[in-house]
């Protein structure tokens, strides 16, 4: 399935090249409100057209991938740097306060419906993209910590973390040195999965108003904007919905490509 | 089986226990004083103070969390600072809209992905299973309220067949609130039906190369009497697994699903209460959220451990 893999990453890289292009051009400027060309449909001068501020939709939708690509990244970020050591943590001290803590604590994150736990940061701070980056953050440490420890523990019983063990190496290095390298391949992985979802959860949050605020644009918002004029200018509506759509495509594509590509055994099961 | 369930059981009474510790704490910390906010910046001291005693926000926090905690085992949720009415009645009203969609986006999920999933491991590598899948695999990358706003676009604006929005009551009968309902849980319905549609379909196609359905069709069952009655039937551990977590994600998409279209349900709720800084009822619906999520997290295991024996040893 390289074609998969292909297209996922053609998907992915676009969005994330119209991010970086767009710090330093964009079609046109979406600071200021032009009423003259508000709603204009798809045409020339605008390709995917104006919403209800006149501002061009094609260049605020690469502005909002910065915001959706940020926020994921981030949430991801804080699921991986702080869920693995977690989890590898509790592998090294199978058994111990230590791993019941973790993995009990990691139940009971996951007995929040993911969003809850995001209404709940909202309620207490008030909404801005940093409290999503929270809110998705947090759900993604369980994910990694479990990961971690399930991939953790089967290689602790391999000949050469033994042959380390013999050589004096404490479940410290053992698990920075030997460990982790070889549960890389399966956090890559995850962390693709798992950075579509936190694009979906941004999208989901500022489209209910918990996300980015204004005036900062977000793929969300857009659409929260979009549908009280979605009889007049469906196109406000099409567009952002189409790049969440392909972005978070592009980036399960390039998921499972990279799953079969990383670990060959997997490719059976595939689901 | 009775050790197990009672071990879970003790399990489950503590993760309540720690979620109620941390919703509250979480909301103790909120700024600003819910007395103060429904009053007014007008408002004199002493209807201030009266409004705190009333609100029991006079007492100390540990006080108040037993206070709350002792509430819940008695059914009482407490007052909505805003509303001024029970929190058990305004969570039991709009429940009645909440579980009914809920449940139908559930059975439509269902009622989608197993002919899906069945029909793509049967005819595995065919043009339907090449169609499934990929339809499957834009069904996971789909927001819902995108696809919902898309849908109420052609059934409602062009097509006229659906109300765009909000919900009769029940009281109008049941055809009409299910038609209400119904553009919301197919919006909801449908990343469900593709994630289950693809677990079916692995599940099974694990299951189709297992000994024993070769053993089957070496006794003379065909292939499609194979899969009936041997590989259907283990195809559905896992398969029931994700429609049990899927309730948990149905209730989060509950939540965003009912803004799209105006539904008073439980969603909306909570994002009244926030706007309205009402925490007594953001802390009840939230506590309440997460009970049904542990509960039917729990139900799913139980069944699980009584249809798998080997189950009931770990952990």
């Amino acid at each position: 399935m390289k074609a998969g893999l292909i297209l996922g990453a053609g998907l992915a890289g676009v969005f994330v090249a119209a991010a970086l292009v767009s710090f330093a051009w964009v079609p046109h400027d979406i600071g200021g409100v032009d009423i003259a060309a508000r709603l204009r449909p798809p045409g020339a001068g605008h390709l995917l057209g104006t919403d209800h501020f006149g501002r061009d939709i094609l260049s605020m939708i690469m502005v909002g991938a910065r915001t959706s690509i940020a926020v994921a990244l981030v949430a991801v970020g804080i699921g991986i740097g702080v869920g693995v050591p977690l989890g590898l943590w509790a592998a090294a001290r199978r058994g111990s306060w230590a791993d019941e803590v973790i993995s009990r604590a990691g139940d009971l994150i996951f007995a929040f419906p993911s969003l809850l736990i995001a209404v709940m940061i909202t309620a207490v701070f008030g909404p801005s993209a940093v409290n999503a980056i929270i809110a998705i953050g947090i759900f993604n440490i369980p994910v990694f910590a479990r990961l971690a420890r399930g991939a953790a523990m089967s290689l602790w019983t391999r000949d050469y973390v033994l042959a380390a063990r013999v050589a004096g190496k404490g479940g410290f290095r053992i698990s920075a040195e030997h460990i982790l390298p070889n549960i890389a391949n399966l956090l890559i992985v995850q962390g693709t999965i798992q950075f579509s979802l936190g694009i979906l959860a941004e999208a989901g949050l500022s489209y209910v108003g918990l996300g980015a605020q204004p005036p900062v644009p977000s793929w969300g918002r857009m659409l929260a904007d979009s549908q009280t004029m979605i009889a007049i200018a469906p196109h406000m509506a099409l567009f952002p919905g189409l790049a969440i759509l392909l972005t978070v495509l592009g980036l399960n594509l390039l998921g499972d490509g990279l799953r079969d590509l990383l670990d060959p055994r997997l490719r059976r099961r595939r689901t | 089986m009775l050790r197990y369930a009672l071990r879970r059981l003790i399990s489950l009474g503590v993760t309540l226990l720690v979620a109620s510790l941390v919703i509250f704490l979480a909301l103790e910390v909120v700024p600003g004083d819910p007395a103060a906010y429904m009053l007014g910046v007008n408002a004199r001291p002493d209807t201030l103070a009266a409004l705190r005693a009333e609100l029991g926000l006079d007492q100390t926090p540990p006080a108040r969390y037993a206070a709350w905690v002792a509430g819940m085992l008695t059914g009482d949720l407490g007052l909505s600072y805003t509303y001024r009415t029970p929190v058990v009645d305004m969570i039991v009203e709009r429940l009645q809209v909440s579980l009914p969609l809920a449940v139908y986006a559930l059975a439509l999920s269902t009622l989608i992905a197993f002919p899906a999933g069945i029909w793509a491991a049967a005819r595995r590598g065919s043009v339907v299973d090449v169609v499934v899948m990929g339809v499957t695999q834009l069904g996971v990358a789909i927001p819902n309220f995108w696809f919902a706003m898309l849908m109420v676009l052609v059934f409602s604006i062009n097509l006229r067949w659906f109300s765009a929005g909000g919900f009769p009551g029940w009281e109008a009968g049941v055809g009409p609130g299910l038609k209400a309902l119904t553009l919301p849980a197919v919006a909801l319905a449908l990343p469900q039906a593709s994630i289950l549609a693809r677990i079916m379909r692995s599940a099974l196609i694990e299951t189709l190369s297992e000994d024993y359905i070769r053993t089957a069709r070496a006794k003379g069952l065909s292939r499609g009497q194979a899969l009936w009655r041997h590989a259907l039937r283990n195809a559905m551990i896992p398969v029931l697994t994700i429609i049990g977590l899927q309730f948990s994600f149905l209730l989060a998409g509950v939540i965003i699903i009912e803004n799209v279209f105006f539904l008073p349900g439980l969603g909306r709720l909570v994002f009244q209460a926030i706007a309205a800084r009402d925490l007594i009822a953001v802390e009840s619906v939230v506590m309440f959220l997460v009970f049904a999520v542990v509960v039917v997290n729990f139900a799913v295991d139980l069944a699980y451990a009584w249809v798998d024996p080997r189950l009931r040893g770990r952990r």
